[in-house]
């Protein structure tokens, strides 16, 4: 058992080996997490019933709840990567990490901009001082933080290290924002309704969250495993296997064996 | 179907504009995600081509 | 070189620079200035907003006098030679960031005071406003010595520095502005000092060590 541990652990160093195993597994998340979401989706679009209070347009929740719960836990894998790329010394654990801060600050984005959308038919207003949105902005400021200091630092090796360090400095904080944030919001809003109340969802309408909400995890391992993918020929252009799968003698994608060519086009769509 | 008609559909009982809209933002960041590696992949492919030619030089 | 001669040397070279010492703090006048300018000069107004002005104050002032925490010492080499000493880093740089809190920060919650007075701080805020400073502050130069040492030596960093610690001051802001307002208000503050502090013995254990990290990083060749 110990064995095949350490071989593991040997194995996800290797970039070689980690562009191998994503590029079986990702039509696989592709599939389930494309279906998961469009069933949802339909579901919550079109069968969910409407909610007594705010109508239809809570249907918003089926987007805003993934992506809210993706973009805080993505920061999170950002910075266990940052914590294995430091004490293991792992090349691809930072690969991993610098490629999840693009990713996780989008779905920030959607989940700020959905919130606030959701907001205006709610409350009024295009945007309010939610707890749950304040500290969704934050977040994207921290997210801005990890890759402003990527694009800052020009060697790539120091730009993995600090980025590591920032965000695990931010990920730390992130409990402690929160807590602050919410303390703050009850000073100043009236306890309403909150813009999620999943607990009180009858089936119908809970069922298709739970559906968008794996659909879009699977869906972000697909992005994850692309944007590595890309960094492991760059960074690994100068080896070997990376010259053998891209250019034969002829240095001509299309003289490319078929094999080999449905590998660089199926796999990673 | 919750909805009677196609176009109550897209109403949403007033709140078609809301919802139709945070779909659309949702359909856009899911392009960009899908997108944006992909031309990444094309850009990366030719620039080491290009270097592994000069190299060969 | 150890944690007690930088202390010293530091405190001398900050001495000798005396005017560079009245910066932060003008620019902490001059921007608590700004709002009744920009916004209105009535009293009653102004009493209602001065915490959360004053503290956004004080912050922008640490931010700026933050960037030059690290940067003579990266300019001249001898932050390289922090790095080989026998004394763990984190006790140099927490010597550092002392300097740099009785330098800047102590003077900021000196000055609030009178900054209180001109946007018409009901009586009430006074005490809550110096103490959260006190508390504050110090939390300030440590968080910001993370930033400073993830950013010493990027030429183009001047902004960057910022946008990587204001996350992190939130907290702060939050709990001591409104200790501040329910100081006014005439309630309990000793909740919101009870977590400055507790924010504030964090940061004295970990910022040491993430800023030392940061340094080791930045400052290799």
């Amino acid at each position: 058992m110990w064995q095949a541990l350490t071989r593991l652990y040997h194995k996800l160093g290797s970039p070689k080996w980690f562009y191998e195993i994503s590029g079986r597994w990702m039509p696989w998340f592709l599939i389930i997490g494309s279906a998961l979401t469009a069933v949802g989706v339909v579901w919550g679009l079109a069968f969910a019933p409407a909610d007594y209070l705010q109508g239809n347009s809570f249907r918003i929740i089926y987007i805003h709840v993934p992506s809210a719960l993706l973009s805080q836990s993505a920061y999170i894998m950002m910075a266990i990567a940052g914590v294995v790329g430091l004490v293991w010394k792992m090349k691809m654990s930072f690969i991993v990490g610098k490629v999840i801060a693009p990713i996780g600050a989008s779905l920030a984005i959607l989940a700020l901009l959905t919130g606030a959308i959701w907001g205006k038919p709610t409350w009024g207003t295009w945007w309010v001082w939610d707890a749950r949105l304040t500290s969704m902005l934050i977040l994207l400021f921290l997210y801005f933080g990890v890759i402003a200091i990527y694009n800052a630092i020009e060697s790539e090796d120091m730009a993995n290290k600090a980025a590591a360090v920032l965000s695990i400095v931010g990920s730390i904080n992130i409990p402690i924002i929160k807590y602050s944030v919410e303390w703050w919001n009850t000073l100043h809003q009236p306890a309403t309704i909150t813009l999620t109340k999943k607990p009180t969802m009858a089936p119908e309408m809970f069922i298709p969250l739970v559906f968008t909400i794996v659909g879009f995890y699977c869906l972000f391992a697909v992005w994850v495993f692309a944007r590595t993918r890309n960094e492991i020929l760059w960074r690994e252009r100068r080896t070997n296997w990376v010259k053998k799968l891209l250019t034969l003698p002829a240095a001509n994608v299309s003289k490319v064996s078929a094999n080999e060519q449905t590998e660089l086009k199926g796999a990673d769509k | 179907m919750f909805f009677d008609s196609f176009s109550s559909f897209i109403q949403m009982g007033n709140h078609g504009f809301y919802v139709w809209l945070c779909y659309g933002i949702f359909a856009v960041t899911l392009a960009v995600n899908f997108i944006s590696p992909m031309l990444t992949r094309k850009k990366v492919i030719k620039d080491i081509e290009r270097q592994l030619r000069r190299d060969q030089k | 070189m150890n944690a007690l001669s930088i202390f010293k040397r530091d405190l001398l070279i900050a001495f000798r620079n005396r005017g560079e010492l009245l910066n932060p703090l003008m620019f902490f006048l001059m921007v608590a200035s700004l709002f009744p300018l920009a916004v209105s000069p009535d009293t009653q107004f102004l009493g209602k907003i001065a915490p959360g002005v004053i503290w956004v104050g004080a912050l922008l002032a640490t931010l700026l006098s933050l960037d030059l925490l690290f940067k003579s010492d990266y300019d001249d080499g001898s932050l390289e030679q922090m790095l080989l000493v026998p004394q763990p880093l984190m006790l140099l740089v927490l010597a550092k960031v002392a300097v740099h809190w009785l330098v800047a920060g102590l003077p900021l919650a000196l000055m609030a005071p009178l900054l209180g007075l001109m946007l018409g701080l009901p009586a009430g805020g006074f005490e809550p406003l110096i103490l959260s400073l006190l508390i504050g502050t110090p939390i300030l130069s440590l968080l910001g010595a993370i930033g400073a040492g993830l950013t010493v030596g990027l030429k183009k960093g001047g902004m960057l520095m910022p946008l990587l610690i204001l996350p992190l001051y939130i907290p702060v802001l939050i709990f001591a502005a409104s200790a501040v307002q329910s100081g006014v208000d005439g309630n309990s503050y000793i909740g919101h000092m009870a977590f400055l502090g507790a924010y504030l013995a964090l940061s004295i254990v970990m910022a040491p060590i993430a800023a030392a990290a940061a340094i080791r990083i930045t400052t290799a060749r």
